[in-house]
């Protein structure tokens, strides 16, 4: 039986002395009667598919609509001349993050982490990190298990689809799993990766799930980039010290709560918020020609 | 199921886990129960599959399930070229279906010298479908285990011997279904097995009388 909340899979973690990335590996392996070994090859082959989706992008290349496929060259231009606002590190961040979303609506391969549309969000924080700060890769797959874990509790006792949830539920939840996992890699608690998971999920709770004409493309690639960049904050927080005062798993049911009351109009029907726009018409009607 | 790989994965082409990998998906084991690559194929989409498969390749996930592709195949974005290279035709239109959930497809498949087969599939999200119906009769599985499939007529003792016949070959049976179109017409079992279904075993039971047709779906 997966876990059904942070706070038993802490106190497993304390009763077992064991970290939480292997609380979730120990709980996979007996719940599909596998080997952790095999358990950890699965999980090292969804680590390498990001690496190799990250690197596949191609700017030349657009989406069926036309709306997106370029924005991932144009951050790695701009960055390369050396004055982002944001320094060179999240630039990085940011143009991975739209390169892996540009990648999906594009028909590229990616790994859904929780959804394809959230698929950015995590290899934006846990590749790039990786690849800047020459970390050795056993630690990344640890980090996925952790991301895994917390996003099982967050299936469990909520929702990952932006149909039952909003984006909220999307890239919300992969910004709360990216900020646990990179808190694990940068050495947090298990405590702290509680934190950092509900200070994420926190601020983009409401967020909702407003596809233009229905795709996985507007707004939800760039919404990759705000998933990445707040995952990084909620986990520097959290190892700084703050804690969330609402514990993680009264977070995910308070999620749940504001997903409920979302009108379905906001719930990936591509009706209401910048789906229900004069321009995203103009979209639909330019696509239907 | 809820595995953490359904959180975490699957690793698949973009850019919707339920209208596109869900749909090579159901292409993919559609082409398995025909048991060879249709010649002619007729897809229809319903609901949110027309409405918006076409920005989300749904057309082209189908068409490259058709063709062996799995979800993750690099290639099924040229899916429809390399159908014309290969010689399968094909259409895709929306068609309107009863009570059929918002992401169903259906697919006529042919070929020379095996009978038509038709199926109807539905996509449930992060990339996991289900069979609905399998020539015009209601059956409900997802191929996540081994599934034999047996096609028989309805008559006594067809179940019995199904049983016998893998209990023989020592297989255990993990869930059994069985379906009909009406009492002494054609029937379709499922059967989900804890293991492969040996070559030799399948000959077995397609000799027997009253078995129809047998295919094996390979958990995957």
């Amino acid at each position: 039986m997966s876990y059904q909340s942070m706070e038993e899979a802490q106190t497993r973690c304390g009763k077992e002395g064991i970290e939480f990335w292997k609380a979730v590996q120990l709980e996979d392996a007996e719940e599909r009667g596998v080997t952790e070994a095999d358990s950890w090859k699965e999980m090292k082959r969804m680590w390498r598919a990001m690496l190799d989706g990250l690197d596949a992008y191609d700017p030349e290349l657009m989406s069926r609509s036309r709306m997106v496929g370029k924005e991932g060259g144009l951050v790695d231009a701009y960055r390369a001349a050396g004055d982002t606002l944001c320094g060179d590190f999240m630039a990085k961040v940011m143009s991975n993050a739209l390169k892996m979303g540009c990648n999906n609506a594009c028909m590229k391969r990616i790994v859904a982490a929780p959804t394809a549309g959230a698929c950015g969000v995590m290899p934006a924080v846990l590749v790039t990190y990786y690849r800047e700060y020459d970390v050795p890769e056993e630690k990344m797959i640890e980090a996925l298990y952790v991301a895994a874990g917390v996003g099982q509790i967050i299936a469990n006792r909520a929702y990952l689809a932006g149909a039952s949830g909003g984006c909220q539920a999307e890239v919300g939840s992969g910004s709360g799993m990216a900020a646990s996992a990179i808190c694990h890699v940068k050495g947090g608690s298990t405590a702290q990766i509680g934190h950092a998971c509900a200070m994420a999920l926190k601020n983009l709770m409401g967020l909702v799930c407003d596809p233009v004409g229905g795709l996985v493309e507007v707004p939800c690639v760039k919404r990759n980039v705000g998933g990445a960049f707040n995952a990084i904050a909620a986990a520097d927080m959290a190892l700084a010290g703050i804690e969330s005062q609402i514990p993680v798993d009264q977070v995910i049911d308070a999620m749940k709560e504001v997903g409920d009351k979302m009108d379905v109009s906001l719930r990936e029907t591509g009706i209401g918020g910048v789906a229900g726009s004069l321009r995203a018409a103009e979209v639909v009607a330019r696509m239907n020609m | 199921m809820g595995s953490i790989f359904d959180i975490l994965g699957p690793v698949m082409v973009g850019p919707s886990s339920s209208h596109t990998a869900g749909a090579a998906r159901i292409g993919m084991i559609a082409r398995q129960l025909f048991g060879r690559q249709p010649e002619k194929a007729a897809v229809y989409l319903h609901g949110s599959f027309a409405a918006t498969g076409k920005g989300h390749g749904t057309d082209k996930a189908l068409i490259a399930g058709l063709l062996g592709m799995k979800p993750d195949d690099m290639r099924i974005p040229d899916s429809f070229k390399i159908a014309k290279e290969e010689g399968m035709e094909f259409i895709i239109e929306p068609r309107e279906i009863k009570e059929a959930h918002p992401n169903t497809a259906q697919i006529i498949m042919d070929a020379e010298g095996v009978n038509t087969m038709k199926i109807q599939a539905y996509s449930i999200g992060g990339g996991r479908i289900r069979v609905c119906k399998l020539d015009g009769i209601d059956v409900n599985f997802s191929g996540e285990s081994n599934t034999l499939i047996i096609r028989n007529v309805d008559e006594p003792g067809r179940i019995k011997e199904v049983a016998a016949a893998l209990s023989d070959a020592q297989i255990n049976i993990a869930t059994m279904q069985v379906f009909r179109d009406k009492r002494g017409g054609y029937a379709v079992m499922v059967v989900e097995t804890d293991q492969i279904v040996p070559r030799e075993a399948m000959g077995d039971l397609e000799s027997k009388k009253g078995i129809i047709r047998v295919k094996f779906l390979l958990a995957n």
